[in-house]
């Protein structure tokens, strides 16, 4: 069993916050996240069988899409980006066994010590969210580490040292701040957009934090605000073409 | 508090260099830092002064590191040992291959140069590989745009002078209403992307019509579930609720297209001496020239028999018969929607008007103050574009773009440079063929009427592809996927050597892929193959491969050089032209084997081999060592060359001497060009003097003139092939075809159904059927990526509820879904948001057995399928005895979206059907487990 910091303690609360209304879905960040994460901490992300039959991989961070169908409504299709939540109350380090599995004082960032781990698997069990995962050939267990390596690196430009996913997400989906600062942008963001946590009632309140998406305005068969646009018209004098005259002089 | 914090290298060393070049996982060009650590790439990312992605890239682009350690690679040129189709090669030297090809192509262009094919699928060199094929001689050259969107092009180029795929954008930063028609993820792929992301972040609408609510439809604010290929009637029923509303931008249509041109009785422009179209003055009561200055032009009436465009079109478009309430079913869109979208864009365009304070000329020479925008925007692809009746439905979005006055203008569609420009500024078709000589121009072009045509005197098409002719006047893409059914006919001639790049045409590439494969391997009384010789160009182990009786192997597109070229297609910004490079930042090594080459490299030395004029000098040297050589020291016309950056001194730009340095230039600048447009000529390109020029001097006209021109609302291009098919002028279409192109060639945009729908019993095939590409994987070329794979490794048919539990679908049922053309029995899987008339599949994820270096239980061999074999390259037989085409009238595009199908509950499958046998790979599998960057952490 392992200890997790004095909540009130971590200096910073470093996470993601992601966009379900801007998301298209294109696993952008999937792979931009594999690509770093397998050169990067630790083991690499291994491909069992990937040429196979039953290509079996590591990742991070997945997509996973869901339908919502709606009577009277057209139905929506939700892309959900999830990778670790790096929660305040993380279950997954509590549970470890060796220690392994940690929260970091400075930023809050939850990483697996895999010289440590032993690769019971205990936390990918205790994790509600599914977001840690056995590798298949170092047996260890891999998760979001946002990109530990990357964030204070200096052999990287300043603008570049935030996470890979968040780096490459085409529609500008993934923010990356620290959420315990009330003037970050990261937020700022959550407060303007309504974020919320990722299943509450779990009790671990993670600090990556989902936007929902918009109201669709698809679902207006109701009052016509726009009508009076349409209905100006050119029925008057002369129909169309006395309508076409007037506007003509006009210009 | 824990204290087993172990200590952490928080900045490891992240690239020994990083590397900039171009990607290649799409068509989309991304610029991409490739990092290299031990000399091996280890992390590729998005560049960030890169104009195409800004630093942002997708899972392709991400993905690119597998597609170069693929396994499916190939190592050395290969030589048929086995029957086609089997896989079976011997490698051979790269003398040997090249030898080989020359043996086989010297005497056919000697005596018969039509008698070489030369097709190059999703080529990103067309203006090299099409100067080759011109060198060479044959008339039978063209790239894959017949069976993507030639219908977009097509339509775009002779309506605005410029297209939607990645040939203009909208003004991301100030449109208000977004609409997109048929877009999946297609071109441009991170441009679209970034740009909605900018919509959502300001809140802007984003409207969506599309039958299948994925990606960039799924966040839209509106989703419009139209029926497919009802799309030019929706648009045609806003455009009629917008006229009748009186929503129209006047000033604009009067100022920058042909509204007020004159008609005369034959349809065509009145004009004036020097050939100037005419337009009614109100002012001074008299025909004037469209180009003089103050003028006040009318719309309608009738004037010394000559009447405006506009009364045309105000006439056809008001007929109830294109009212909301008359589309409405048909569409499967209720009349209430249509109205309130019109009115959207009504209030769009015109309620929140742009006003810039930026002054500029027009080229009547008058000057204006402020620029106008209409800050409503459109964007369409293939979804549109794959129908046979596309270019009709494209060039319908583009006269609803120009009523609202919304391209080239703020907040509207934007053009890049060099588009747009008019049909004029565009070559026509060639085919003039002379044994041992060039052809006598470019293949390609867009056509003005009949006498562009590449017929013969006796009315047989010169192409073997049948492009230019009466079946498809337009076809400015030639039809790749009519080569080998016509080849393997003989009709319009047989051929003796088909030789093909990048392209799957024994695949996913081509209609009735059963029936292709029987095509290439079908022989003939003498025992020898119907197409007798087939070279074929891939990186990768392809089902196209096991075809070939010669592979010449590609290298991947971390090894080469390339150029993005203005002479082909752009990757240019609204306000900015832009060229791009890629070159090795890895050596293409393949330790054992002969090894590989970039394909342009070999083409340049087979041109040696062949002698080939512009290849060799006087002395019978080569002109161009390789590939690389070409781009630098190539000129189109004088100073004009592939890349028009980094000129003569290196400071040149557009125009210039060739640079010996221009390649490390290019390196130096991140691996690409750039130059933004003056302030003064950013919008209203076509008709903006500072623009004219500034284009004159970049090289981008042929004749180094300026090229100002109207918006064709009414094409006359269209109504010249209609007015012959009404029995006027000396070349007159077959009998079979005139009532066909009567209305296929209506000079104003129209709405007929889709052919398929009138050759066959609907009751008996009730749903359409359709493809979408996934955003994280691009045709074939994906599947061998093991990491694009693990998202799409199989492709279930998705049915819509209704249908699902009409025929009690459960979880894991399969189906055999049948057209009039054949059956496949496949895995079905629900889906909500979905058309109720449609079914449809990922593109492209199902695979051969044996092919792309996979194991032979690859879901994708045994779960995944193709629709293909459901769509036939020609339409039902009519009882006529004459082959048509399932193609557009008009172009000749593929009608891919035209399929109706009919689904039946199936007993579960081990593998989806039809079953192709196993091609044997020349390269093997690839290995049971990866664990790429292993030891460098």
């Amino acid at each position: 069993m392992t200890s997790l910091p004095d909540r009130t303690a971590t200096d910073k609360s470093l996470g993601l916050v992601i966009d379900l209304d801007t998301c298209v879905g294109c696993h952008a960040c999937v792979i931009s996240c594999k690509e770093w994460n397998t050169s990067n901490y630790g083991a690499p992300l291994a491909d069992l069988d990937p040429y196979g039959a039953e290509p079996l991989g590591t990742f991070l961070n997945r997509i996973h899409t869901f339908e919502t169908a709606q009577p009277g409504k057209p139905a929506q299709v939700v892309h959900f980006p999830k990778s670790c939540l790096h929660c305040e109350d993380a279950p997954c380090v509590t549970v470890c066994p060796t220690g392994a599995s940690y929260k970091r004082q400075d930023d809050g960032i939850v990483l697996v010590n895999e010289s440590d781990c032993i690769g019971c698997g205990l936390c990918a069990w205790a994790c509600p969210y599914g977001a840690r995962e056995m590798d298949g050939a170092e047996k260890v267990m891999k998760k979001c580490t946002l990109c530990v390596d990357r964030i204070y690196n200096e052999n990287i430009p300043e603008v570049d040292r935030i996470p890979s996913c968040v780096r490459t997400c085409p529609a500008g989906a993934r923010h990356f701040g620290d959420l315990s600062d009330p003037d970050s942008s990261v937020f700022k963001l959550v407060e303007a957009r309504g974020g919320f946590d990722l299943m509450p009632e779990q009790g671990t309140k993670p600090v990556n934090k989902y936007l929902p998406p918009r109201p669709k305005t698809d679902t207006s068969d109701g009052p016509d605000v726009l009508g009076p646009l349409l209905a100006e018209g050119t029925e008057g004098a002369g129909g169309f073409l006395g309508w076409l005259d007037r506007a003509l002089d006009r210009i | 508090m824990s204290d087993t914090r172990p200590e952490l290298d928080l900045s490891p060393p992240v690239a020994d260099r990083i590397a900039r070049t171009t990607c290649y996982m799409c068509a989309c060009r991304c610029g991409i830092d490739v990092h290299l650590r031990d000399g091996e790439v280890s992390y590729i990312e998005g560049n960030r002064d890169h104009p195409v992605n800004r630093g942002v890239l997708c899972a392709k682009g991400s993905a690119g590191i597998m597609q170069h350690k693929s396994p499916a690679r190939l190592r050395a040129p290969l030589k048929r040992v086995g029957p086609r189709g089997s896989g079976e090669f011997e490698e051979i030297s790269w003398d040997e291959a090249l030898d080989l090809a020359a043996e086989w192509l010297a005497p056919v262009r000697e005596s018969a140069p039509e008698r070489l094919a030369f097709f190059t699928g999703r080529d990103q060199s067309q203006s090299f590989t099409g100067w080759w094929a011109q060198q060479f001689g044959t008339p039978n050259y063209a790239a894959h745009g017949g069976f993507c969107s030639v219908n977009m092009a097509a339509a775009g180029i002779y309506t605005l002078g410029g297209a939607f795929w990645e040939f203009g954008a909208p003004d991301w930063e100030r449109t208000e209403l977004f609409m997109i028609f048929g877009v999946a993820e297609d071109h441009d792929s991170n441009p679209i992307k970034m740009g909605l992301g900018r919509l959502k972040a300001r809140g802007a609408k984003v409207i969506a019509v599309n039958p299948v609510r994925t990606g960039y439809n799924a966040i839209a604010d509106e989703w419009v579930a139209i029926t497919p290929g009802t799309d030019g009637l929706f648009v045609l029923a806003l455009v009629h609720e917008l006229l009748k509303a009186g929503k129209i931008d006047l000033d604009y249509l009067c100022r920058t297209t042909n509204a007020p041109v004159l008609l005369d009785a034959d349809g065509l422009f009145a004009r004036n001496a020097d050939g100037k179209e005419l337009v009614w003055d109100r002012a001074t009561n008299r025909a004037m020239p469209f180009d003089a200055p103050d003028l006040k032009p009318a719309l309608h009436g009738s004037f010394d028999g000559l009447t405006p465009v506009f009364q045309h079109l105000a006439e056809r478009y008001l007929d109830p018969a294109h009212a909301a309430e008359a589309v409405a079913d048909r569409c499967g869109v209720p009349a209430a929607t249509i109205r309130r979208i019109a009115a959207e864009l009504a209030h769009a365009a015109f309620d929140r008007q742009i006003t810039i304070d930026r002054p500029w000329t027009d080229f009547r020479g008058q000057r204006h103050q402020t620029m106008t925008g209409r800050p409503v925007s459109f964007h369409a692809m293939r979804g549109i574009s794959a129908h046979s009746n596309g270019f009709q439905t494209a060039r319908a979005l583009h006269l609803l773009q120009l009523l609202l006055g919304s391209v080239e203008v703020p907040g509207g569609f934007r053009f890049k440079p060099p588009y747009p420009k008019p049909v004029s500024a565009h070559p026509r078709p060639h085919a003039k063929v002379t044994p041992g000589k060039p052809l006598d121009g470019p293949h390609l072009g867009y056509p003005r009427g009949p006498e562009d045509l590449l017929l013969n005197d006796d009315g047989s098409p010169k192409r073997i592809d049948k492009a230019f002719t009466w079946e498809a006047p337009m076809s400015a893409h030639g039809m790749m996927h009519m080569v080998i059914s016509n080849a393997h006919a003989g009709d319009p001639y047989p051929i003796d050597v088909l030789f093909m790049y990048m392209a799957n045409m024994a695949w996913n590439s081509t209609m009735n892929t059963g029936a292709v494969m029987k095509m290439l391997t079908d022989t003939d009384d003498s025992g020898g193959y119907r197409i007798p010789k087939i070279i074929y160009s891939d990186a990768y182990s392809s089902e196209m491969v096991a075809y070939a009786d010669l592979v010449l192997p590609d290298t991947t597109y971390l090894e080469r050089h390339d150029c993005i070229s203005l002479l082909d297609r752009p990757i240019c910004e609204p306000d900015a032209a832009a060229d791009a490079i890629r070159w090795p930042v890895v050596e293409p090594e393949r330790p054992g084997h002969e090894g590989v080459r970039g394909f342009q490299t070999a083409l340049i030395q087979l041109g040696l081999r062949l002698g080939l004029p512009g290849m060799v000098d006087a002395g019978g040297n080569a002109v161009y060592k390789d590939y690389a050589d070409y781009i630098v020291n190539h000129q189109r016309r004088p100073g004009i060359g592939p890349l028009a950056g980094f000129r003569g001194d290196g400071t040149e730009a557009g125009r210039g001497a060739p640079n010996p340095d221009q390649i490390e230039a290019y390196k130096r600048n991140g691996g690409f060009w750039l130059q933004h447009i003056p302030e003064e000529a950013q919008f209203y390109k076509p008709t903006n003097a500072a623009y004219q020029d500034w284009a004159v001097k970049m090289g981008f006209y042929t004749d180094d003139l300026p090229a100002p021109y109207l918006f064709q609302l009414y094409s006359e291009p269209l109504r010249k092939f209609q007015r012959a098919a009404e029995g006027h002028g000396e070349r007159q279409p077959p009998e079979h075809l005139r009532e066909r192109l009567k209305t296929a060639m209506d000079p104003l945009p129209r709405w007929d159904p889709p052919f398929e729908d009138t050759r066959i019993d609907t009751g008996d095939f009730p749903l359409h059927a359709i493809t979408q590409r996934p955003a994280a994987m691009y045709h074939s070329w994906g599947s061998q990526n093991a990491w694009l794979r693990q998202i799409h490794g199989v492709n279930p048919l998705y049915v819509p509820r209704d249908t699902w539990e009409a025929h009690g679908f459960a979880d894991g049922d399969w189906a055999t879904l049948t057209s009039v053309h054949g059956s496949i029995t496949i895995p079905v899987a629900l889906m909500e948001a979905l058309n109720p008339n449609t079914v449809w599949t990922w593109n492209a994820i199902g695979k051969r057995r044996g092919a792309w270096a996979l194991d032979e239980d690859a879901p994708e061999a045994t779960r995944g399928f193709l629709l293909n074999h459901l769509i036939h390259e020609l339409l039902p037989p009519k009882g006529d005895g004459l082959r048509w085409s399932n193609s557009d009238p008009v172009t000749g595009q593929a009608a891919w979206y035209d399929l109706r199908v009919r689904i039946e509950k199936a007993p579960a499958q081990a593998a989806s059907q039809p079953e192709i046998p196993a091609q044997v790979s020349p390269v093997g599998t690839g290995p049971a487990v990866l664990t790429f960057g292993k030891g460098r952490a």
